[in-house]
């Protein structure tokens, strides 16, 4: 990345040369530092708030209840459809989140704060990741036994757990770096689902068919290469943000 | 303003005579295949123009990458250009395999995995666009625009072996597939060379249609700039 970060001389935020210098000094203990303050920032802000948290789980039982009279949920068409309807309500939910948690910090110009920062920027966006993946696991964390509870079936599987995990750390990673695009537009409420979608319909697919495969207790051979599928498209997406979240935040 | 390279109009009159004669081939030389009959020779120009759908996102992709390396706005117009004939390109692929598959799967579509991943893959540069026509300031567009074809571009390679890794009926020519796929053959010594043949021919229309765009793309620059110094 050298020579792509802020020019300390023509940034119109000017001065800040030994920003840069400490940038550079700043490495592995200050990295996670940074992560960790960021994070805990933004959970602090939902601690009072609680304004993400609660929208995303109020929508997701919208969805769950839409669902109900959409495909008359009786026994035999749920137990084909419930890991469809488990993932459209968390990543609808999610996109809510995403939208929030980056929509926040261009407001009233935290973004612009965060980033003059004397941390590496990937930090930050590690931090803000790590974020929006615990309130989309506190969600998941509701929904579920809600779910098993409204339907009479237990959601509360291991492998399920395990999917969810999975399948949501490829899906922040990819919504955190295109949600923090996506403000930056002009059309910025619309924009995040249409870009982050087809990009995580793999990951989607793969989440899909593991959990359905996991609630109607298929075989693991059944399972692991959608599980194969979920771990690789984490490592290359945590991959390829982390080499692109600079050319998103830069200015 | 840039003048039309001279070259330009040559490719134009090569591309045109290339596919007439890529045309000729698939009726008169290609012998109609046995259980298919006519309609396979859809096939010829089927793979051709998805080949340069994604050539069109490979280029789209190294030119984002250039771009993110040298912020040089030459190759936002590469990177566009290139996602514009792709987008085409594949949705020429498309309509004519919906064509192929009405006999032969006997229905328009199926949601298999090869017609799944393509219409994502179709998706993901629309999105492209949209994210472009959502963003003014034009070096913010071209980096942002940049970032999104290096996180799309995982929809190419998953396309491209959908048919080699899922279970699926859409039949694999190159390299060997699913056995089970619907609407397999053998291809004998002249369906081969007219279909290298159609791939050359869609490469070079590629090569054509692209420069054409680029040049598009600065035109539209200079007027851009010219109505500008107007303002002031």
């Amino acid at each position: 990345m050298s020579g792509q970060g802020v020019d300390p001389v023509s940034s119109p935020i000017t001065g800040l040369k030994t920003q840069e210098d400490a940038r550079q000094e700043s490495t592995g203990a200050s990295f996670l530092g940074a992560m960790i303050a960021v994070l805990w920032k933004d959970l602090a802000a939902e601690m009072r708030s609680r304004e993400v948290v609660s929208a995303m789980l109020v929508f997701s039982i919208l969805v769950i209840v839409i669902f109900n009279f959409a495909l008359e949920l009786d026994p035999q068409v749920r137990a084909s459809v419930t890991s469809g309807i488990l993932w459209v309500t968390l990543v609808f939910a999610g996109t809510l989140g995403l939208n929030r948690s980056m929509a926040i910090e261009k407001d009233r110009g935290c973004l612009d704060g965060l980033l003059l920062a004397p941390v590496d920027r990937t930090a930050i966006y590690f931090g803000k990741a790590l974020g929006n993946w615990l309130f989309m696991l506190i969600v998941a964390a509701i929904i579920l036994p809600l779910y098993s509870l409204l339907y009479n079936a237990n959601l509360l599987l291991g492998g399920l757990i395990l999917v969810i995990l999975l399948g949501t750390v490829g899906y922040t990673a990819v919504g955190t770096l295109l949600s923090a695009m996506a403000v930056q537009a002009r059309t910025r409420d619309i924009l995040l689902p249409i870009l982050l979608f087809p990009v995580v319909i793999p990951a989607l697919i793969a989440s899909v068919k593991a959990s359905s495969g996991y609630l109607q207790g298929l075989e693991m051979v059944d399972i692991q290469p959608w599980l194969n599928l979920l771990i690789a498209y984490d490592a290359i997406f945590i991959a390829a943000a982390f080499m692109v979240f600079d050319f998103v935040v830069e200015e | 303003m840039p003048a039309k390279s001279r070259v330009l109009p040559v490719l134009d009159w090569i591309s045109l005579v290339l596919v007439l004669a890529a045309t000729g081939m698939v009726f008169f030389y290609a012998p109609t295949e046995e259980v298919m009959g006519l309609v396979q020779k859809v096939f010829y120009f089927h793979v051709a123009s998805a080949w340069v759908g994604m050539l069109g996102f490979g280029v789209a992709l190294v030119a984002g990458i250039a771009y993110l390396r040298t912020a040089n706005p030459k190759w936002d117009q590469i990177e566009l250009a290139a996602v514009e004939v792709g987008i085409v390109y594949l949705l020429i692929t498309i309509i004519v395999g919906s064509i192929w598959a009405k006999p032969i799967w006997n229905t328009w579509w199926t949601w298999d995995p090869r017609l799944t991943t393509a219409t994502v893959m179709e998706l993901v540069y629309a999105a492209y666009l949209m994210l472009r026509a959502g963003i003014e300031d034009t070096e913010r567009r071209a980096r942002f625009a940049a970032v999104y074809t290096i996180l799309g571009f995982i929809s190419v390679p998953l396309t491209f072996l959908s048919i080699r890794i899922f279970r699926t009926i859409h039949p694999v020519v190159i390299g060997s597939g699913d056995p089970t796929a619907t609407g397999t053959f053998a291809m004998t010594p002249k369906m081969l060379q007219t279909f290298m043949f159609s791939l050359f021919v869609f490469s070079v229309l590629f090569v054509d249609l692209i420069w054409h765009r680029i040049r598009l793309g600065r035109l539209a620059d200079t007027v851009e700039q010219l109505k500008l110094r107007l303002s002031q």
